[in-house]
């Protein structure tokens, strides 16, 4: 399953490419794009265990970048 | 402005103003105390916790969390160790510098992306339902296919649908480029995202919002930016290297000279600071996307969506350029073009052949139909007969009617002037007696001409033409409009291998652009390196399965964007070049000593900011 997500103040690129680098070694996500552009994600993972990759993605994010906020 | 750059702003502005005063007083000389520890110290801390304090606390949060090369970190180090060795006004300057330079960035960044959204504000925010004789504003995500909606004057369309009600002239200009508005009439189609001229418009929705153009267009160019170019990703994977290399010297600078070579302590901790404040590679990791971005976006508004900065970029790499013949630099649409009687008046021998072919929905019958111009009595047509691959027999009025090739007029004994065209002829013979043909052709694109005139003058190396016609149609076609190579008779299949060939005859480091309407052709679209569809507002095969799209069918437009990608791509590497450049020599001055913290903020900051106003420029190319 592919969703979209927001993403609030995300204001720095290097921390765009390593919360997509991080998120991508999660497992069971097939794959991620974070854009610095958009201030979006897009998230391909695993149907049946979305929501729980979800949360995993939320924390990964939180690690790189604290401020930045994912609106679910 | 957002509220977070306006609280920073008035920190700069406050912490500034302290810097000025404590700067005026300690270079006064009356007071010594002021640049020695402790009362310098605490002076000047006071201004640089003002300035820098959250820095200082996501770089501890950071740590925290395993992330330590973050720029914020670097940036603390820096500052303490200028504190630590005493130059208390650098260590506050750097702070505020790399503060105003962070600012800037992250306001410039902010317009620049809110310019590209509001070239894209083409989403409809209501549809304007009839209910009771009253009109309600719903979210156009709610309302049905087949729902009729009302479009006032000045509004935009919200949904894809047919004109049922109403005229007014349409505004494309938001998808298309083209500022001459359409015309819409009861029975026209119009596309979602155009805005409505002077006249109330009643509209039956054909498709869904999430299906409908505008909301296409609006997914792609935001995917758009996730489709990466190899120099966006060879600046990913520098970036990764860059700081922990970039930091592990700086440790070293610090160490190892006074340790092992006498080194004064201060001196080196000074050297490895500036070395940390140019370790971020932040004017490449904004400035490179932005720009992609800025190129994107400045294609899309001359009506070209691109749908990835890969593509972008190869479309500045394109040599070649592969055209499907019909509906891309021909109209698709067949004419009659030639009358040639042999018997009687040309409205004689049309009115034979518009009512001989009657019956049949065949383009070319359709065409003869057309130039006719009449209604054509069915009652006086009987045993009409289409014949595959020949032609049609019928009785008109009583005569028996042949109409049809060559093949059509020796297999009936018919003496037939042949006729030596580009087009389609058709030979009319009535009872055995030869009457005439009819030339039917396709005609040549507005525009076409010039399109390739174009190309070839912006770099284009070679142009070649795929079609199913005969070869002298097609060759005609080339003639006419400079095409270089000519591939005619092909069935759809043997198109994909055309393209093979021509592919595996590509330089390496050019690319091969295949050009097609989109209908059945996406194999084609697939395989080539850049994917060319005529969009025809709306067409989803063609948005679907090519790389660009061509939103209103103007092959000139190609040009354009080749011109475009070029420009993006040298503001891109001039960034690249400048920064990296900038940084070196900065890095290497510092590791001898010739250059302060200033240069240094400069180096990171002042070329971030310079990068990207560079960058923004790839947005107002034309």
């Amino acid at each position: 399953m592919k969703k979209k997500f927001k993403l609030q103040d995300l204001d720095c690129a290097n921390c765009a490419a390593k919360m997509e680098d991080a998120i991508k070694k999660i497992a069971g996500v097939n794959d991620a794009s974070v854009s610095f552009m958009m201030q979006k994600m897009t998230i391909d993972a695993e149907d049946d265990r979305f929501d729980a990759i979800m949360d995993q993605v939320v924390a990964a994010c939180a690690k790189v970048e604290p401020d930045c906020k994912i609106l679910r | 402005m957002t509220k977070n750059h306006k609280k920073m702003l008035v920190r700069i502005i406050v912490t500034f103003i302290l810097f000025v005063v404590l700067m005026i007083f300690s270079h006064s000389g009356n007071y010594p105390w002021m640049s020695q520890f402790p009362g310098g110290f605490v002076l000047f801390l006071i201004p640089y916790l003002i300035i820098g304090y959250d820095i200082i606390w996501k770089a501890a949060r950071n740590i925290r969390n395993g992330q330590v090369f973050d720029e914020n970190f670097l940036m603390m180090i820096a500052t303490f160790a200028a504190f630590g060795v005493g130059e208390y006004s650098e260590g506050l300057a750097v702070m505020l510098f790399y503060q105003v330079g962070e600012l800037f960035q992250s306001y410039a960044v902010e317009r620049s992306r809110n310019s590209i959204a509001d070239m894209m504000n083409i989403c409809p925010e209501y549809a304007n339902i009839e209910e009771d004789g009253q009109l309600k504003q719903v979210d156009p995500d709610e309302v049905e296919p087949g729902a009729i909606i009302v479009i006032k004057p000045g509004e935009r369309i919200p949904l894809d649908g047919v004109v049922t009600e109403g005229e007014s002239m349409i505004d494309t200009a938001a998808l298309t480029g083209e500022s001459v508005p359409r015309r819409a009439v009861p029975g026209d189609e119009v596309i979602s995202g155009c805005v409505n001229g002077s006249g109330t418009l009643k509209v039956q929705v054909t498709k869904m919002f999430e299906d409908s153009t505008v909301s296409k267009i609006l997914e792609l160019v935001e995917n758009a930016s996730s489709k990466k170019a190899k120099l966006e990703n060879f600046i990913t994977r520098f970036a990764k290297y860059y700081t922990p290399v970039v930091t592990i010297g700086a440790a070293i600078l610090a160490v190892i000279p006074p340790l092992f070579l006498g080194g004064d302590w201060s001196d080196w901790i000074q050297r490895a600071c500036i070395f940390l404040v140019i370790s971020c590679p932040c004017a490449l990791v904004i400035s490179v996307p932005l720009g992609f971005f800025g190129g994107i976006g400045a294609a899309s508004r001359i009506g070209v969506l691109v749908k990835g900065s890969n593509y972008l970029e190869a479309v500045a790499e394109m040599t070649t350029i592969v055209f499907d013949k019909t509906g891309t630099l021909t109209k698709g649409e067949f004419k009659v073009t030639d009358i040639i009687p042999a018997q009687g008046t040309k409205e004689e021998l049309l009115h034979l052949a518009a009512f001989a072919e009657g019956y049949s929905t065949h383009p070319i019958s359709n065409s003869i139909k057309e130039a006719y111009g009449r209604p054509v009595d069915m009652t006086k047509v009987e045993e009409a007969k289409e014949m595959a691959g020949h032609g049609i027999s019928a009785r008109v009025e009583g005569r028996l009617v042949l109409a049809g090739n060559s093949k059509l007029m020796e297999e009936n004994g018919v003496a037939y002037t042949p006729v030596k065209s580009s087009g389609t002829v058709v030979y009319v013979a009535a009872d055995g007696i030869f009457m005439g043909t009819i030339v039917i052709s396709d005609t040549v694109k507005e525009g076409a001409k010039e399109a390739i005139r174009e190309m070839k003058r912006v770099g284009v190396k070679k142009c070649v033409m795929l079609t199913g016609d005969r070869k002298e149609a097609a060759q005609a076609v080339a003639d006419e409009l400079g095409i270089d190579q000519v591939h005619a008779e092909l069935l759809p299949g043997d198109k994909v291998d055309q393209v093979e060939k021509l592919l595996k005859e590509q330089p390496p480091k050019e690319r091969l652009a295949f050009v097609g309407d989109g209908i059945n052709d996406a194999p084609v679209l697939t395989r080539a390196d850049v994917g060319i569809a005529m969009g025809s507002m709306g067409s989803d095969a063609a948005i679907e399965a090519a790389d660009v799209v061509l939103m209103d069918d103007d092959v000139r437009k190609i040009a354009s964007i080749v011109r475009i990608s070029r420009r993006t791509l040298k503001i891109v590497k001039q960034n690249i070049v400048f920064a990296l450049a900038v940084k070196a020599i900065v890095l290497l001055m510092g590791a001898f000593g010739a250059a302060n913290m200033w240069e240094a903020v400069f180096a990171d900051v002042g070329v971030s900011v310079i990068a990207i106003l560079n960058s923004m420029r790839a947005l107002k190319i034309k």
